[in-house]
């Protein structure tokens, strides 16, 4: 087993090396000009931009630039947005409490309710529960987060008004009133991201229960007289697991990816807003050292998933 | 109007028969209330209006509180001369001050200058070569420091700076700068300038301390901390900035007007979409004031019902209009397309075919049904300030016509009741940006175009893209490979100089100049580039107002560019916010002066 | 015991199946007899042909112009000359649904069609294979992951779209560009889980028995783990028809897509969001096209699995 993680470990790093090489080239390939804004004006003459060009090494070849990236971020030294004028570590830092909380409570939020629903809706298959949850379920992944963004702004901001629809990272309030206006401004968002990922997960889990409990070994055990809620947690939800937490795997890295159009939405100032900004100002930097840290986490969680894998089945061996 | 009558009316000004205002009335009542206005009167010699033009700063009960703006694109840097776009610029504005602003109806308004200059009073000299402003003795920076002449002379050099690349530098040339005393400067033109008020005047004059930006002036200038963490002259001062969300600034309590700043905080919250925008506004009432509502005006109404806030509309110089390729967009030479140096539009060179194009764009409908109070329709492309507007065109609709002119000048119907001529087929590819209401009317231009038996072919490109000056992409609106494009031309000065050169011929857009030349519908006049030309040097505003007027009668009617609708700005309010606002600058250009009703 | 009624069914035909008076019919006639008793899965296969057939068809029969443009008609509810109302230039929603329901409905099956083609394949293969296979198959799977969707989908349109429209022509081009797009983001999931599935099926006993009794590799996948893991591919097979419908939308955003005045179900949608407290008409009834949609195809799914499965419990 520790063999095991070691050697998976040391694989990661030729992965993760090999994969920033190719979001390198991509995004020195994609179309773009972060210096666009000085091309734009008239007023400025080419020179002050080639000059600008020069001095951030943009006219290099990919393979300098690649290594010069590579040599500063191994430093610690994770560039300059083009488009602040400030490190892009400190850009990240600034969003990522935000994104944590947003994200990851959708997330929270979605496995806590998708996990008991998609089990009992597996245990009484075609029950009025889980023809209800099954729809609710379809409803959530046929919607659009922008709109069903918008339906929870219209009901709840705008018809009752109960909550605001516009996120601010600085509230004015403090004490225990600083935490109910947080968690009033992040139910919405919260909601639609948790109902979306919810939404898919409680038909995976409801499918992979499904598979589980018709096995014969689930039978035996109903057969030896052990009570069904036992049955169900020790003996079924175990075994429904793998495709679960393949899924959640998956699903992790968001948490510090963002989420693009349910931040857009609620004006969620997250690293997901950060990007896609990064993007169509060209900000190469930003753009890199986001998806970057992005690919990183997508490796460590599938490392963390195939050891999951192991410990819920102990017949799959670790090779 | 004629040229006497206005020169009869200027003199009893001089005279003083006639006060400034009633000048001013006058000239609207006739269809010529300008923010050239009080430039007229100034070259000619009569003084310019007082501070009449700026609502009074009266407050009503208690100051104090929060002012919360929403724009629907954050800022992302606070140093005004590289902000890139209006939402830096904005920004940039709630700190730092130029020494005058111009008010909505054109007039110049005083802010760090003790005085507008004009031939009146001295500091405009009678020839246009130069003028002298007086700044105010008691003015601060929000650190301490004394505010000077100095301070302006940096400003100027800094801007001009090549290594510093900054995006005002097109005020700061062809010019001198001259420290008269501690609180004078004087700029010398080398020749005569009918607009003398660009530098030091509105976006881009705003002044930036040299005490500390002076060892930022070369190509370290980006890394300047002070371009994150302003220090200005402003009303409000800096409390905390996070790019691309939130800007906040509080009270400053040294600043130089009598009983301003009104409120103790002001939050600038950027991001997400233009509707929404309007509805924090409208209908929550969680915001003040929302910045530039591009909605359509249907979805306006309806949430102005709410009887929470209130839209405001401010007219201004910025037009939708079509462009009609003067190049071929579908002739490769060298791997470009839309050469204007070798290449003609095979249809669009037929003048029958433009003029049938124009016929079929209702405009009419497209103002009534899709911008409402946020687009009037209209035949020109220079619509104001309205002294330069042109009443010689027609704005028609008729596809019966359009018809008739095609059948006339021999373009039959072939195959799909698409009409040719010498095998080229009416078959355009029409694109613009990705944008609701340009969708709408795209749609409406192509029905009527069917009827007329030419077929659109419809293209949106995301924003980002069209309206990039990305040199590798094909679908930046410069480049141009399609045979029509709809968008909107900002006039960002009221004198339209810098607005009217997008059709002369030395700015044809091309390879050569990587596709930056402003003239991007590629079209060649060679009266329109003498009478430009001419209108550069001429001192008599009356003159210059028709030689502007005659360009834009040039250009539409060739009907190479087809204007839709004009632009105002629209933003929404609450009801008993008092903004000040000015088509001609800055949202924020007086943001000392808004208030809120008790 | 778990999985060993196919193989014995089919591998020993010698041996008469239990209850041996029934009249003996063949896998594929029983599998259509157990499907026909999934009541759901029947009714969405008929909601399914109706909806296929209505974008196929319907454009013939409910013959209004998609963009007969009538200011006097705005945003119009439903009523008998519109039945599923108006949008805000007056334009006919039915006849728009039923035209851009072409598009929407091939974009959705086929994207998903190449998720599920391209996600089987390399969670299967790295599922069975292991060691260094699923090692680099896992190091694509996360390549694909951790890319920058819109750069990348920039970089492509500018590398390919003219070479491929010049080749097959403007509409199929780009309808191929979009299929492959979007599958080409979407099977990432599948593959992680079908190869999931595989490491656990692989040691289950009667993959073992069947392995005793010499079975091909890819006759163990097709006949004994394959159809055991379909659970989870036919939930991704839903969720990714949904996800395709909607990104068809986002993609002519970015100039990727079909022209803006093609209304397909995506942009239905996203052009109503702004009117959904004036106009809900507008945006339901596309909604509700995509929901039927997945709603049935996932009914559909469930029954196809439960035919083919016989430990199926009772419904």
């Amino acid at each position: 087993m520790t063999q095991y993680l070691i050697r998976r470990l040391l694989i990661a790093i030729p992965s993760i090396l090999g994969i920033s090489v190719i979001l390198f080239a991509v995004l020195a390939l994609a179309p773009g000009d972060p210096f666009e804004e000085l091309a734009t004006n008239p007023a400025i003459p080419p020179e002050v931009r080639q000059n600008l060009r020069a001095s951030l090494g943009l006219d290099d070849p990919i393979h300098v630039r690649y290594f010069a990236w590579l040599t500063s971020m191994l430093r610690g030294d994770w560039g300059f947005s083009f488009v602040s004028r400030i490190p892009v570590d400190d850009l990240i830092l600034q969003r990522l409490p935000t994104t944590i909380a947003v994200i990851g409570a959708s997330q929270v939020l979605a496995i806590c309710i998708a996990i008991p629903i998609g089990v009992f809706a597996a245990t009484r298959p075609y029950s009025i529960f889980d023809q209800i949850a099954n729809t609710l379920a379809f409803v959530g992944f046929s919607l659009p987060t922008f709109f069903t963004g918008l339906l929870l702004i219209l009901l709840f901001s705008i018809h009752l008004d109960w909550l605001p629809f516009v996120y601010r990272t600085q509230l004015d309030s403090t004490g225990w009133q600083w935490w109910w206006d947080q968690v009033r401004q992040s139910i919405m968002p919260v909601t639609v991201l948790g109902l979306f990922q919810g939404a898919a997960l409680v038909r995976f889990v409801r499918s992979a229960v499904l598979d589980v409990i018709r096995l014969d070994y689930v039978t035996t055990a109903r057969a030896k007289g052990i009570p069904e809620s036992a049955v169900t947690l020790r003996h079924i939800v175990r075994n429904a697991m793998i495709p679960v937490v393949t899924l959640l795997a998956l699903q992790m890295p968001a948490v510090f990816g963002g989420a693009i159009v349910t931040e857009q939405i609620f004006r969620v100032p997250g690293i997901g807003s950060l990007l896609i900004s990064a993007v169509l100002a060209n900000d190469t930097p930003v753009i890199m050292a986001v998806t970057f840290v992005f690919a990183c986490l997508v490796i460590l969680f599938n490392l963390i998933a195939d050891i999951l894998y192991g410990w819920l089945d102990p017949r799959i061996s670790y090779r | 109007m004629t040229e006497d009558d206005l020169r009869h009316l200027i003199g009893r000004v001089k005279r003083g028969d006639l006060s400034r205002r009633g000048f001013v009335r006058r000239m609207a009542a006739l269809g010529l209330t300008a923010p050239m206005a009080t430039q007229l009167l100034a070259v000619t010699g009569a003084a310019p209006a007082a501070a009449q033009s700026v609502p009074a700063y009266r407050p009503t009960g208690r100051r104090g509180g929060a002012l919360r703006i929403l724009y629907w694109q954050a800022s992302t840097l606070l140093n005004p001369h590289f902000a890139v776009g209006t939402t830096n610029q904005d920004s940039s504005r709630v700190f730092y001050e130029p020494l005058a602003g111009w008010a909505t109806d054109g007039t110049l308004h005083p802010i760090l200058a003790e005085r507008i200059p004009s031939v009146e009073n001295g500091d405009l000299a009678a020839d246009g070569r130069s003028v002298t402003w007086r700044l105010k003795r008691n003015v601060r920076w929000h650190d301490g420091q004394q505010f000077t002449a100095d301070d302006c002379i940096f400003t100027f050099e800094f801007a001009r700076n090549p290594q510093v690349g900054s995006v005002s530098s097109g005020s700061y040339m062809d010019m001198e700068i001259r420290k008269l005393d501690d609180f004078t400067i004087r700029l010398d033109f080398p020749r005569p300038t009918p607009f003398w008020a660009d530098a030091f005047v509105g976006p881009s004059g705003q002044i930036i301390p040299r005490h500390l930006f002076g060892n930022f002036n070369g190509p370290n200038s980006r890394d300047a901390p002070t371009n994150l963490r302003p220090v200005g002259t402003s009303a409000y001062r800096f409390v905390s900035f996070a790019p691309g969300d939130t800007l906040r600034a509080e009270a400053n309590p040294n600043y130089y007007l009598e009983g301003r700043p009104f409120f103790d905080t002001v939050e600038v919250k950027g991001g997400g979409d233009a509707v929404s925008a309007a509805r924090a506004v409208l209908q929550t009432a969680d915001f003040d004031y929302a910045w530039n509502l591009q909605v359509e005006d249907e979805i306006l109404l309806r949430l102005e019902a709410a009887n929470r806030g209130r839209v405001n509309i401010i007219e201004g110089g910025n037009i939708e209009f079509i462009q009609l390729n003067a190049a071929d967009p579908n002739r490769e030479i060298d791997g470009d397309r839309s050469v204007a140096a070798q290449t003609q539009h095979p249809a669009f060179r037929d003048p029958a075919v433009r003029q049938a194009m124009a016929l079929l764009v209702d405009r009419e409908s497209v103002s009534r049904f899709i911008y409402g109070r946020g687009g009037p329709a209209t035949p020109n492309f220079l619509n104001n300030p309205p002294r330069f507007r042109s009443s010689n065109l027609p704005m028609e609709f008729n596809v019966a016509r359009a018809n008739e002119v095609l059948d006339r000048a021999g373009w039959a119907r072939g195959q799909g009741g698409i009409r040719q001529k010498d095998g080229v087929r009416l078959r355009f590819v029409f694109q613009t940006s990705v944008n609701a209401p340009r969708q709408r009317t795209q749609q409406i231009i192509r029905q009527a175009c069917q009827r007329a038996g030419i077929e659109l072919e419809l293209k949106a490109v995301t924003p980002s893209v069209f309206f990039s000056s990305d040199v590798a992409n094909p679908d930046t609106f410069t480049k141009f490979w399609a045979d029509m494009q709809m968008y909107t031309t900002t006039m960002s000065q009221a004198d339209p100089q810098r607005f009217m050169n997008q059709y002369v011929s030395w700015e044809i857009a091309s390879r050569a100049n990587s596709w930056q030349g402003r003239n991007i519908v590629r079209w060649r006049n060679e009266e329109y580039d003498r009478v430009f030309r001419e209108a550069e040097s001429e001192l008599d505003t009356v003159k210059r107002a028709a030689l502007f007027i005659r360009m834009n009668d040039l250009i539409c009617g060739s009907h190479h560019i087809i204007p839709v609708v004009s632009r105002p700005l629209v933003s929404a309010s609450l009801n008993n916010l008092r903004p000040v606002l000015s088509a001609w600058d800055s949202t924020m250009w007086m943001l000392s002066d808004w208030w809120r009703e008790a | 015991m778990a999985g060993s009624t196919p193989a014995s069914a089919t591998a020993s035909a010698g041996v008469p199946a239990s209850g041996g008076d029934r009249p003996r019919v063949g896998p594929w006639l029983e599998a259509w007899r157990r499907f026909r008793k999934h009541r759901l899965a029947v009714v969405s296969a008929v909601i399914l042909a109706i909806l296929v057939l209505g974008v196929a068809f319907g454009p013939l029969i409910w013959t209004v112009p998609i963009d007969e443009i009538d200011f006097s008609k705005r945003l119009d509810g439903p009523s008998w000359e519109h039945p599923m109302g108006t949008d805000d230039l007056g334009q006919d929603l039915l006849a728009r649904i039923l035209y851009g329901g072409r598009i929407s409905l091939a974009v959705g099956f086929a994207a998903m069609f190449v998720a599920l083609v391209v996600g089987v394949l390399v969670g299967a293969v790295a599922g069975m294979a292991g060691g260094k296979t699923d090692a680099a198959l896992m190091w694509l799977t996360d390549l694909f992951l951790s890319l920058p969707q819109l750069p990348l989908l920039l970089l492509i349109i500018y590398l390919f779209r003219d070479s491929l429209v010049s080749v097959v022509g403007p509409e199929m081009g780009v309808f191929i560009l979009i299929v492959v797009v979007i599958g080409g983001f979407n099977w990432m999931q599948v593959a992680r889980l079908v190869r999931a599935q595989f490491f656990s099926l692989r040691e289950k006993e009667f993959v073992e028995a069947a392995r005793a009794l010499g079975a091909s590799k890819t006759r163990m996948v097709l006949v004994h783990i394959l159809p055991n893991s379909l659970g989870p591919i036919i939930v991704a097979a839903t969720i990714d028809i949904a996800a395709a419908i909607i990104a068809e939308s986002t993609l002519s955003f970015l100039g990727l897509g079909f022209p803006p005045d093609i209304p397909t179900w995506g942009r239905l949608l996203f052009d109503a969001k702004d009117n959904l407290d004036f106009a809900p008409h507008w945006a339901l009834f596309p909604g509700l096209m995509i929901f039927l949609t997945v709603l049935s195809i996932n009914f559909v799914g469930d029954g196809l699995r439960d035919a083919f499965d016989p430990r199926r419990v009772k419904s």
